[in-house]
């Protein structure tokens, strides 16, 4: 059910490598526990972030959610679309709905995260 | 039905709930749906067509005998002598201090009945005090476990809950209630409710919510009515300003600076009652703090806690706010100083460490059309 061409984090983040490059976002069981997204922050063009760190914000109507970095990388590209549109990210959060694009800078951090059958266990122990 | 297993409390519902698919929270103690098929979905259905909400866990008292309105003018900052048969009015609990214990609704059944609908998370709070003000010549009853309670709301309702029973609805007013049938059910039909739209609040025996809801459900859909959440609930009072206790009024607020003195009545058929001493000299001269409705002006949402700075100084925080989902923006409502309230006043909110400006908005946020 998870793309399968996606890493998976434990915050329920997906990544999408492309070559020396990677797409973030969140993931279809982040958006169903946040409810109806009203508004987003996302970080600065060029920014460097950490593996594990918060480059973001994602609101529903009740929660505050921070969204964390799966690597490390500097930041190419800011879905702006995305953050005047927030609540597609119900709508397609795997696709229309990505975040921000990386440069990664450490491609071996990628075999510490869930592959797609593992997220799906992840979640559906998660849901009991 | 006292609760020392620690587990959530359910309603009549809680089954019908979770066969629709509700996301359910734990709410004051209660097993509850937060939202169906969304919170903004069920928000808009509301506001345009109907939607259905399960109140169960809210509280009801009775208090009956010839003591009951000396006893009930006494303990409420509301005129009770005003009530006729079949009426209503918003009202709350005083203590000394103007602050209030709850706010309530007061329905007057005959002039020796009445029945007070109080805060599910304050049911125990209320019988307690209620009782310790030593009710004379009447008895306090909690009948909260001998009734559940539906809220239909939204322009449709009427024509909704009209094909479930003979009883002219049209003729039912704003704050009356009556006894009725409703799909074989004997029920109390209360027209009020806690969103801005016009709606009924149907008191009925918990053997019969289920059947009840369902019934409702089927006839509505034609109307487009939808379950809707306690998630929806709280942004549609939010937008039609009506207070929370627990958020923008508590112990520490009273009842004329959360905005409320419209329900202290002054009146001499009133009488005197606890709290007078302080709220009538509030009402007359004004208090130095005031409930404010205000609108973000620049990017984020205001909830509930973050930081208010008025005029530079830190004036409390954030009692209620939310992105409104019928007004497309973010709205709430915080206490400023007296010398900060005029419609228009810019003010900050401290949003997770950023100062964002906000400001101050005539209130009701929403009313509906007549």
């Amino acid at each position: 059910m998870y793309p399968q061409d996606c890493r998976y984090t434990k915050d329920h983040e997906w990544v999408r490598v492309q070559g020396d490059q990677g797409t973030v976002g969140i993931t279809d069981y982040a958006q169903k526990q946040l409810g109806d997204v009203v508004y987003l922050e996302l970080p600065e063009l060029g920014r460097s972030l950490k593996a594990h760190e918060t480059f973001g914000t994602v609101e529903s109507v009740k929660a505050v959610s921070e969204l964390f970095a799966p690597v490390s990388g500097q930041v190419l590209e800011v879905n702006s679309a995305l953050l005047a549109k927030p609540e597609r990210i119900n709508g397609d959060p795997h696709g229309e709905a990505w975040m921000i694009r990386v440069r990664l800078a450490d491609p071996s951090q990628l075999a510490g995260l869930m592959d797609a059958a593992a997220y799906q266990a992840y979640v559906d122990s998660e849901a009991k | 039905m006292a609760n020392t297993s620690g587990t959530l409390r359910k309603t009549a519902l809680n089954a019908a709930h979770r066969a629709l698919g509700a996301k359910m929270v734990p709410f004051g103690g209660w097993d509850m749906p937060v939202e169906y098929s969304g919170l903004i979905a069920e928000h808009l259905r509301v506001r345009q067509q109907a939607g259905l909400f399960d109140v169960s866990h809210m509280g009801e008292f009775e208090v009956v005998g010839p003591g009951a309105l000396a006893f009930l003018q006494r303990v409420t900052c509301n005129n009770v002598a005003k009530l006729s048969d079949g009426q209503a009015q918003y009202s709350a609990l005083p203590m000394p201090s103007g602050a209030p214990v709850d706010d309530v609704i007061v329905l007057r059944r005959s002039g020796e009945h009445y029945l007070l609908v109080v805060n599910a998370s304050n049911i125990e709070k209320d019988f307690d005090w209620l009782s310790a003000q030593a009710p004379q010549g009447c008895e306090l009853r909690n009948l909260s476990d001998d009734y559940a309670l539906l809220a239909l709301q939204g322009p449709k309702s009427q024509s909704i809950l009209q094909r479930l029973t003979r009883f002219d609805l049209p003729g039912l007013k704003y704050y009356h209630f009556a006894e009725a049938e409703v799909d074989g059910h004997s029920v109390l039909v209360s027209r009020t409710g806690y969103t801005g739209e016009d709606g009924f609040e149907v008191f009925v025996a918990p053997g019969g919510a289920e059947a009840l809801w369902n019934s409702l459900l089927e006839t509505g859909r034609e109307d487009g009515l939808l379950p809707a959440g306690l998630g929806a609930r709280d942004t549609l009072r939010l937008e039609a300003r009506m207070c929370l206790y627990g958020n923008d009024m508590d112990e520490s607020t009273s009842l004329v600076e959360a905005g409320l003195g419209w329900i202290v009545s002054l009146d001499e058929a009133k009488g005197d009652f606890i709290g007078k001493r302080v709220l009538e000299p509030q009402k007359k001269s004004g208090t130095s703090r005031k409930l404010a409705g205000f609108e973000v002006v620049g990017r984020g949402i205001a909830r509930h806690g973050y930081p208010v700075y008025a005029g530079g100084d830190p004036s409390g925080s954030v009692t209620s706010g939310s992105f409104a989902p019928f007004l497309q923006k973010s709205i709430g409502l915080c206490y400023l100083p007296t010398s900060q309230l005029a419609v228009g006043t810019e003010f900050e909110v401290d949003i997770r460490g950023r100062r964002v400006a906000a400001r101050v908005v005539p209130t009701p946020f929403y009313k509906r059309s007549q």
